[in-house]
């Protein structure tokens, strides 16, 4: 684990309570002890060195933090990485495999869906969320679903677009 | 054969962007993604009172949590003469409040320790003691006879007034308004906005003690201005700092200004030896940081009964919190405001300008506008309607009786600006057709006879972008001119490095369209670096949409150089003399011969292995841009509305843009830009409420309460495009970034004052919250003036 942790324990040992969780986070087992006010997010990005998960506002509106909690979007600033034990969570950095990106990537950067990228990934998991569930959604299904993320530069407009061009590409390839 | 420009990614082409590779994998480089090895982190205590004396400081609770590393107050600072700094505006600001505090959410203390939540255990266990003193939260106030003091720390500070300004011509304009048909008045507050880029502000120095270098990773805009900064307050010698900007989490000009926190981290990092990170937290960020706006307008157009303007007189009482840190052209001291009705041809105008101290955050940040331009072009577009209903002239008719025509440039604004070129009649008729307004004026009137009201909203204006010209635009003295710098490798690749710093605007993307079309080298064999002042060259940053026409302009010149070098080489290749050579896109041929050619790709290999006598080997330069004028873009915004009597909610039925911004490098970039922008504009006219309380509370310090538009309140946009080449800059292009935030927020605003005109109100202040049009609509009275906070005694 990182420095964040071990150096809680050096400092202190025995003093600061330590519990032991195992979260799946894309599809691998990770194991640590941790303090148990951890945030899923800071285990995620601190612990796992994760980073492309990021933290925009603490407060669960924004939406930076999102990542797919057993499928499902979650804002992991506001979940307990203790809570996520025993649990599978996807983060962006497990939505392309080595030769192949997500359609939903593709997506963003054929529509031009981002412009900083700092809502990026939480924006992108939201919409696979949606896909997911609903392979052919209306512009306003889109909108909806992706009202738990903001998003400072592009107006949303094109990242629409980016989900309705995935959407299309993924019911293309499961027609195959 | 030329090559084909769209092919190689040159100018025009809708090019995929570079940096999108890493930003759809999650593997951005932001500050707070950036480790070092022993690094500690920092957190901020900050005051939860506007104003008050700090009577003592308890840090002995913070100390004795194990993993505290060290607790800075603002007397530690003293002592180093670090407790105040200059800021860009040339006042001074606290680092570590000392003797009071003069807004909520200023710096207090801060403590490092080996985790972030340590450091945060550690800043709730300092005590601090307050003795209140009255909070000012309006320029009414502080300019009340016996106001308190704010900045009593200044020796010749005798009142709250930061500055009293003006400009243009006072008789003229008295003179037009005397012999005016009618007068028009209106007047109104542009509220504070703050620019809230997703990630927040956040530093990462790292102090070598071996080799006195200090690297600082930083969250600006401007690496190269905070590099000067850190070098005069910190005393470090300027080859010894390194400022680096990593990928930036949106910027919008929150991110230009010296924040206490990156000096913090600086000293704590000097006295600790490591790396100390600090990553700001969103309330930090929305109650501390730069803000925009919060300027009330007063203003009066003479008017002529055709509807011909005769003059504009303008008043601004503007508020900057306690300390004056916007980062402005130093000559301006209310900004770019007298560039307001520069699209009109109005023969005399004159301002007034009053800035003051209050006890909020400092404020004046250009949010995604340049200088002020947005509060200039919202009044005169707000005016501009006032005015039409005043004289009972259609809105459009009376902007185009009083727009500059074609045939009038370069034309010289009554305020001084000189605006070069522009096709505005035109932007106009593209945006009326494209919204129907004809046929919309018909519907309005028969949806009136059932009780519903609609409304049009226009907003035509030009902007003054790409500061500037060294005659006028300087901050702190430097010039604000921008730079490139390119190197060819010996394989026809090459490396460009500006002074500029993108923020999501895609510059390593562009920068490299510039190139391509310059030189014929495909956009995908050059790589764009932006934001290391070890290795970019010296550049003013990114803001106030300067990129594209000052830096950009530097990309096509430096270009220019080092294809005037290949020339050389192409002569010596070819054996002929340089007079013989002519040059198509990627390749110079004989004149005389024209199959006999070389690519720009076998110059580059030359330059490094069969360079002719006498010329310096190696193909790279360096252009530091001095640009002649400002560039000038023109923007016609139309917005429909339909405000519901029964709430005072309103839905808006379509959105036109229509703009002029030049020659367009990647216009699927452009259009991005646009679509933000508009974004931003709608934020600020229907929901973006960030004020404060009679005691100085700030109202919307989290997402909770700052309402920022999601994907499902934001309105789709219909985009049309004129192009007008500018004719100064190299490539035709002007400014686009910030068009749209600052001409769309009228739009939308005159199309709501338009649906409750009947009503007889004049003006509602935004953001038009449902409330408040629903008591302008029951009332009939102006929503408008000193703090609208209903919470306010």
């Amino acid at each position: 684990m990182t420095s964040l942790y071990e150096e809680v324990r050096g400092d202190q040992p025995g003093e600061v309570p330590v519990r032991r969780v195992s979260i799946r986070v894309n599809g691998v087992n990770r194991t640590a002890d941790i303090e148990p006010r951890l945030l899923l997010a800071h285990f995620i990005r601190q612990g796992l060195r994760l980073t492309g998960t990021h933290v925009g506002c603490d407060t669960t509106n924004c939406g930076a933090c999102t990542v797919l909690l057993d499928g499902k979007p979650a804002k992991s600033c506001t979940v307990l990485a203790v809570q996520a034990d025993g649990h599978d969570v996807m983060t962006v950095e497990g939505m392309a495999t080595a030769s192949e990106l997500d359609p939903i990537q593709e997506g963003f950067k054929d529509e031009h869906g981002l412009q900083c990228g700092f809502c990026t990934p939480g924006m992108m998991l939201s919409a696979k969320a949606l896909l997911e569930e609903n392979p052919n959604p209306t512009e306003d299904e889109i909108r909806w679903a992706l009202s738990g993320n903001l998003c400072r530069c592009t107006g949303y407009q094109n990242i629409v677009k980016a989900v309705l061009w995935a959407a299309e590409k993924m019911r293309a390839q499961a027609g195959k | 054969m030329s090559l084909d420009e769209i092919k190689i990614g040159g100018m025009g082409a809708s090019r995929r962007r570079v940096e999108d590779n890493r930003f759809i994998r999650g593997k951005g480089n932001y500050v707070d993604d950036v480790v070092l090895p022993g690094m500690l982190h920092m957190e901020i205590l900050r005051s939860p009172l506007a104003h008050a004396r700090i009577k003592s400081i308890d840090v002995s609770a913070a100390w004795a949590i194990p993993g505290v590393r060290l607790v800075l107050t603002g007397e530690m600072m003293a002592a180093r003469n670090l407790a105040w700094m200059p800021t860009l505006s040339y006042d001074t600001q606290a680092v570590l409040a000392t003797d009071k505090v003069r807004f909520q959410g200023q710096e207090v203390a801060c403590v490092i320790a080996d985790d972030p939540y340590i450091a945060k255990d550690g800043c709730e266990a300092i005590v601090v003691e307050y003795e209140p003193l009255k909070p000012i939260v309006n320029p009414m106030q502080a300019l009340a006879p016996g106001a308190p003091l704010i900045r009593d720390d200044k020796e010749n500070q005798k009142d709250n007034v930061v500055f009293d300004w003006q400009v243009g011509d006072k008789a003229a304009t008295d003179k037009a308004f005397a012999s005016a048909d009618k007068v028009s008045k209106l007047e109104l507050h542009y509220p504070r906005s703050h620019p809230s880029p997703i990630e927040t502000c956040g530093s990462i120095a790292d102090f070598d003690r071996s080799t006195s270098k200090l690297t600082v990773y930083m969250t600006t805009q401007a690496p190269h201005i905070i590099r000067a900064a850190v070098a005069l307050v910190a005393e470090l010698p300027e080859h010894m700092i390194r400022i680096i900007s990593p990928d930036l989490g949106g910027g919008f000009g929150n991110k230009v200004p010296v924040y206490p926190g990156y000096v913090m981290s600086i000293l704590a990092s000097i006295l600790l030896e490591k790396p100390v990170k600090w990553i700001e937290d969103k309330t930090g960020n929305l109650i501390s940081t730069g803000f925009g706006r919060d300027v009330y307008l007063k203003g009066e157009l003479a008017l002529r009964k055709d509807g011909k303007i005769l003059a504009v007189r303008m008043h601004t009482d503007s508020d900057h919190g306690a300390f004056f840190s916007d980062a402005q052209p130093s000559k301006f001291k209310i900004g770019l405001m007298h560039s307001a009705f520069a699209c009109y041809d109005i023969p005399a105008a004159h301002l007034t300008a009053r800035g003051v101290y209050t006890n909020k955050a400092p404020g004046g940040v250009a949010y995604r506008c340049s200088f002020r331009v947005t509060e200039a072009m919202f009044f005169q577009e707000r005016m501009v309607q006032a005015a039409a209903d005043d004289l009972g002239i259609d809105q459009a008719e009376f902007r185009r009786v009083n727009l500059v025509h074609d045939d009038d440039f370069p034309h010289r604004t009554a305020f001084g600006f000189l605006t070069d070129s522009g096709q505005y009649a035109k932007c106009l008729d593209i945006g009326l057709e494209a919204i129907g307004y004809k046929d919309f004026l018909k519907q309005k009137e028969e949806a009136k006879k059932r009780g519903r009201l609609l409304g049009i909203g226009i907003s035509t204006m030009t902007e003054p972008l790409g500061a500037g010209n060294s005659r006028e635009y300087d901050i702190l003295g430097i010039k604000m001119f921008d730079s490139a710098e390119l190197r060819v490798h010996m394989t026809g690749k090459a490396i460009l490095r500006t002074g500029a710093k993108s923020q999501g605007q895609g510059h390593e993307t562009t920068w490299a369209q510039i190139v391509a079309h310059e030189l014929g080298i495909p956009a995908d064999d050059i790589v764009v670096e932006e934001g290391d002042t070890d290795t970019a060259p010296f550049g003013m940053g990114t803001y106030a949409s300067r990129s594209t026409p000052v830096a950009g302009a530097a990309v096509a010149m430096v270009s220019r150089k080092i294809r005037a070098k290949a020339r050389k080489i192409a002569a010596h290749l070819l054996e002929v003399s340089e007079e013989d050579v002519e040059w198509e896109l990627g390749r110079f041929y004989v004149r005389s011969a024209p199959t006999r050619g070389v690519t720009i790709q076998d110059c580059a290999f030359a330059a490094y292995t069969n360079m002719p006598d006498g010329l310096e080997p190696g193909l790279e330069n360096v252009s530091y841009y001095d640009p002649p004028n400002l560039t000038w873009p023109f923007a016609c915004y139309i917005a429909t509305v339909e405000v519901d009597p029964q709430t005072g909610v309103w839905d808006v039925l379509k959105v036109v843009a229509v703009d002029d911004c030049g020659v367009r490098i990647n216009p699927m970039i452009v259009e991005g830009q646009i679509m933000g922008g508009l974004t931003e504009a709608y934020a600020m006219a229907s929901m973006q409420f960030i004020t404060f309380d009679s005691e100085g509370n700030c109202v919307g310090s989290n997402y909770m309460d700052y309402l920022l538009p999601t994907a499902w309140e934001t309105p789709g946009f219909e985009l049309h495009e004129v192009v007008t080449p500018c004719p100064h800059h190299p490539i035709g292009a002007k400014g686009i970034g910030e068009c749209a935030t600052v001409g769309g927020p009228a739009a939308f605003v005159n199309a709501v004052m338009d649906a409750v005109k009947d009503t007889g109100v004049r003006n509602i202040d935004m953001p038009l919250l449902p409330d408040r049009v629903y008591e302008a609509l029951t009332t009939k009275k102006d929503i408008s003036g000193f703090p609208p906070v209903k919470t306010d005694a």
